[in-house]
């Protein structure tokens, strides 16, 4: 490895209006090193990320790169001092071929005056494209198209274009989040032989695991700043985590079992079957006033439980009784009609209507309740708005701002309300935490606490370790579609939670 | 309100021009005709409107007003049904078929453009068809007074359809703005999958506005029927859903569906109408008519998207004094807390 920085950003500093988003941050990569950047939602290293790949501006501070101080302005000239992003969400595009993908908007071409009207290069593309996934060590032929393709493959795929695009520092941004764990192997692999090729790595991920795995050296950020340099030799889970947190876990999750089980098995769940996993059923309870933690890896078919059991998917045959009563769910109406609501994982998208306003919003699913004749009372929608708005502490001026107007945290408290407005019984949380600041979390937290001591049965998918492990009572973990086993209390543990997830006994 | 403000200003400046460069625009005869076309355009335009607002579109209005033109002339003139029976008749079936579009749109999950295109070829060849392609009328057949009156009637001087119009525009707007219903229809054009999680029907929501739109649009149908009292099968009704389609997007209402006001729709068909006028009473050649008319639209929807671009500016301004107030606030909070 070699010493010399290839990057330093010093004293970066990014004020948004009313926030400080980093406060003087130095990060330093060498030649052929992986950086793991770690840091809690809202700690700054997207702002950073995005500083150094021309998206956004940075109001104090210096970049160099290869010892020569340089301003980026635009993605295209990160791309020209050999920085590539990959970003979270894959941008390739799935209805052209990988060559295309590996090649868009530097296609080799041949004859013609200008440059749309050159005719692409087609052997040549294909070659290079082959001689690029050969190196990535991916067996697959260019001209296959990337619909045909495994994320984990289009992610190669993205990496590829990197490399052909002459990247010298690549930044990845949470690359495994959709990866099985053998794909996130694959890539960690890949990852690690790009040092060989002189590539230095920029390796953002919220799973410590593999930072510790990989990287060579781990910066933390806290709140804008940094909060602590971590040596090969140092890097350790709980290290990392008490430098990201800044304080004890302990702290942070206040277990929910406030009401102590008044009812066992209120909320039962006899073999589900979902589409997706048809093959395998499901079964679990919830008692009143508990919170069932449902972990497992992306993919393992935890949503697709939430959804069934909220009428929005179809199943292929459930029992669901509450409170000694048999349920029939064919529809999110059915659901709702029974106080079983859903928290969806994607608020955006499915939680709110971005372009309503809060009251709107909040009001959307029990509107007859605030309607004479019909016709919607402004005046009692304003006033169930204004109340929830100050009883979960909704920071907003008004209730008539747009939801797409607020932080992500608000806008979770948003989706919560349209909820809390109905006196939930059954209340399932999909990632209740998800792109939320620490500050947002722990009220979100709190919630969840208070919703269970009122005997609320509640179950929370969460993927975050910590958090399932910390707001509770028990857990069931899935794998593949299927329970693979319920942990209680005093089982609780974070190699118990894992082994469970990728299929292994108890 | 606000948000149609622009469009108004439009169209005052439209017509005190058409006033001042031809006096003869204020005529009583003149301001009846037009306001006839307005009110005959405008009752399947707020239909379309309603269509749009799911995120859909309906472009099957001009050849079902044909199909319906010929049939209520063989009804009332060839079969001899009694006026209410044939006009029962004619909004049956249009709203049967405005229900089967809402069908295979929200059931078997067909593209709104694709089931109305069909929808356009197929009425059109049946209506001429039925007919055999040749010209319908109703004649000098006594007993449809009541009908023509719907038509080229006044009331107190305003003409009948202007007057269904403005009937037809009250319950609307009530219906879109005020009611339940009007919120769900709004909610699943927005974003129909939070829609369904927030428990809305919304195959139901999105059914029954191609339902209503069809209801509309017969009555449109029967209006202009009796208005060129002669309906030849193959022109009948042609490009009547662009006219609509126009006058909802002049209107506020965007194609991506969620948008739109009851008063914005109107307030773009009179537009429509005005700029026919125009060209009319302006001596503008009559070939430019479409091309007048693109051009109006399209600085009418610039017009409107710097406006909402502005407004919208100015709410994320708002948010971030406050937000300012509050970060102060929370990290006092947040330090107590640790």
């Amino acid at each position: 490895m070699n010493l010399t920085p290839v990057l330093e950003m010093k004293g970066i500093g990014k004020r948004f209006p009313g926030v400080v988003a980093l406060d003087g941050v130095d990060l330093e990569v060498r030649q052929g090193e992986i950086v793991g950047l770690i840091g809690e939602n809202g700690a700054g290293k997207s702002t950073l990320m995005k500083i150094l790949g021309g998206v956004t501006e940075r109001d104090t501070g210096s970049i160099e790169v290869a010892g020569r101080e340089v301003e980026i302005h635009s993605p295209r000239e990160a791309s020209q001092l050999g920085i590539e992003f990959i970003h979270q969400e894959l941008s390739v595009l799935d209805n052209l071929d990988v060559a295309a993908n590996i090649f868009l908007r530097r296609e080799p071409t041949k004859g013609g005056p200008l440059k749309m009207l050159k005719l692409i290069d087609r052997k040549r593309i294909y070659a290079e494209a082959d001689h690029y996934l050969q190196k990535i060590g991916l067996d697959l032929s260019s001209h296959t198209p990337l619909s045909k393709l495994s994320l984990a493959q289009q992610q190669l795929v993205e990496i590829a274009r990197a490399l052909s695009a002459g990247a010298r520092i690549l930044i990845m941004d949470e690359p495994s989040s959709s990866l099985t764990l053998t794909e996130t192997r694959r890539l960690l692999e890949i990852i690690g032989e790009l040092r060989t090729h002189g590539v230095s790595v920029i390796y953002i991920s919220h799973r410590l695991e593999e930072v510790r795995e990989i990287a060579d050296r781990v910066v933390v950020l806290r709140d804008g700043r940094n909060a602590g340099l971590l040596e090969r030799h140092e890097i350790e889970h709980n290290t990392m985590v008490r430098m990201m947190v800044g304080r004890d876990l302990e702290d942070f999750y206040i277990h929910a079992n406030g009401g102590g089980n008044r009812e066992p098995n209120w909320f039962g769940v006899n073999r589900l079957r979902t589409l997706r996993y048809p093959q395998h059923a499901v079964s679990f309870s919830v008692g009143q006033g508990e919170v069932l933690g449902l972990a497992g890896l992306v993919g393992a078919g935890r949503s697709e439980v939430a959804r069934a059991l909220f009428g929005v998917d179809q199943t292929i045959g459930a029992e669901i009784t509450l409170a000694g009563r048999p349920l029939n769910i064919q529809s999110s109406q059915d659901s709702i009609a029974e106080g079983i609501y859903l928290v969806p994982e994607d608020r955006r998208l499915s939680g709110l209507i971005v372009e309503f306003n809060i009251r709107e919003n909040i009001t959307l699913p029990g509107l007859d309740r605030y309607s004479t004749g019909g016709l919607v009372g402004k005046a009692k929608e304003l006033e169930k708005a204004n109340e929830m708005c100050r009883t979960i502490n909704i920071k907003t001026p008004s209730t008539e701002v747009r939801a797409a107007n607020l932080s992500g945290g608000n806008q979770q408290k948003v989706v919560l309300a349209k909820w809390l407005a109905l006196s939930p019984r059954v209340l399932i949380f999909d990632e209740p935490t998800r792109g939320i600041d620490v500050g947002a979390k722990a009220e979100i937290y709190g919630l969840i606490r208070d919703l269970a001591r009122e005997g609320v049965a509640i179950i929370a998918i969460s993927s975050e370790m910590e958090e399932v492990l910390g707001i509770s009572d028990r857990i069931a973990v899935m794998h593949e579609g299927r329970i693979t086993g319920i942990l209680s209390r005093d089982q609780f543990s974070e190699e118990a939670v894992m082994r469970l997830a990728t299929g292994g006994e108890r | 309100m606000k948000k149609d403000l622009g469009i108004f200003v439009l169209l005052v400046v439209l017509c005190t021009i058409v006033s001042i460069r031809n006096p003869s625009f204020l005529t009583p005869e003149n301001l009846q005709n037009t306001g006839r076309l307005i009110g005959a355009f405008g009752i399947f335009s707020l239909g379309l409107g309603l269509v749009i607002i799911t995120g859909g579109i309906e472009l099957s209005v001009g050849s079902m007003m044909a199909l319906l033109g010929v049939l209520l002339s063989i009804m009332l003139t060839e079969w001899r049904w009694a006026a209410i029976a044939a006009i029962l008749a004619c909004l049956l079936l249009v709203m049967g078929l405005g229900w089967l579009h809402g069908l295979l749109v929200t059931r078997v999950k067909l593209q709104p453009f694709i089931v109305t295109l069909c929808g356009l070829l197929l009425y059109r060849g049946l209506a001429r068809f039925i007919s055999d392609d040749e010209t319908k009328g109703f004649g000098s057949v006594e007993g449809f007074e009541s009908l023509r009156f719907l038509a080229g009637g006044n009331l107190l001087g305003v003409p009948m359809p202007f007057v269904l119009l403005l009937i037809i525009s009250a319950v609307m707007w009530v219906f879109l703005h005020r009611s339940v219903f009007g919120r769900y229809l709004f909610a699943s054009g927005r974003n129909e999958e939070a829609a369904r999680y927030s428990g809305i029907n919304t195959r139901l929501i999105i059914s029954l506005a191609y339902v209503i739109a069809g209801g509309l649009t017969a009555i449109s149908g029967i209006i202009f029927a009796f208005y060129t009292n002669s309906i030849s099968p193959a022109s009948h009704g042609n490009f009547y859903e662009l006219y609509g389609i126009a006058a909802a997007v002049l209107g506020g209402c965007s194609l991506r569906g969620g948008e739109g006001t009851v008063i914005g729709i109107l307030i773009g068909t009179a537009l429509l109408q005005v700029l026919q006028n125009l060209v009319n009473l302006l001596d503008i050649p009559s070939s430019l008519n479409f091309a007048v008319m693109g051009a109006v639209i399209l600085i009418g929807v610039l017009a409107d998207q710097f406006f909402s671009q502005r407004r919208n500016r100015k709410q994320v301004a708002l948010l971030r004094e406050s937000a300012k107030a509050d970060v102060t606030s929370a990290n006092t909070a947040t330090s107590n807390n640790v």
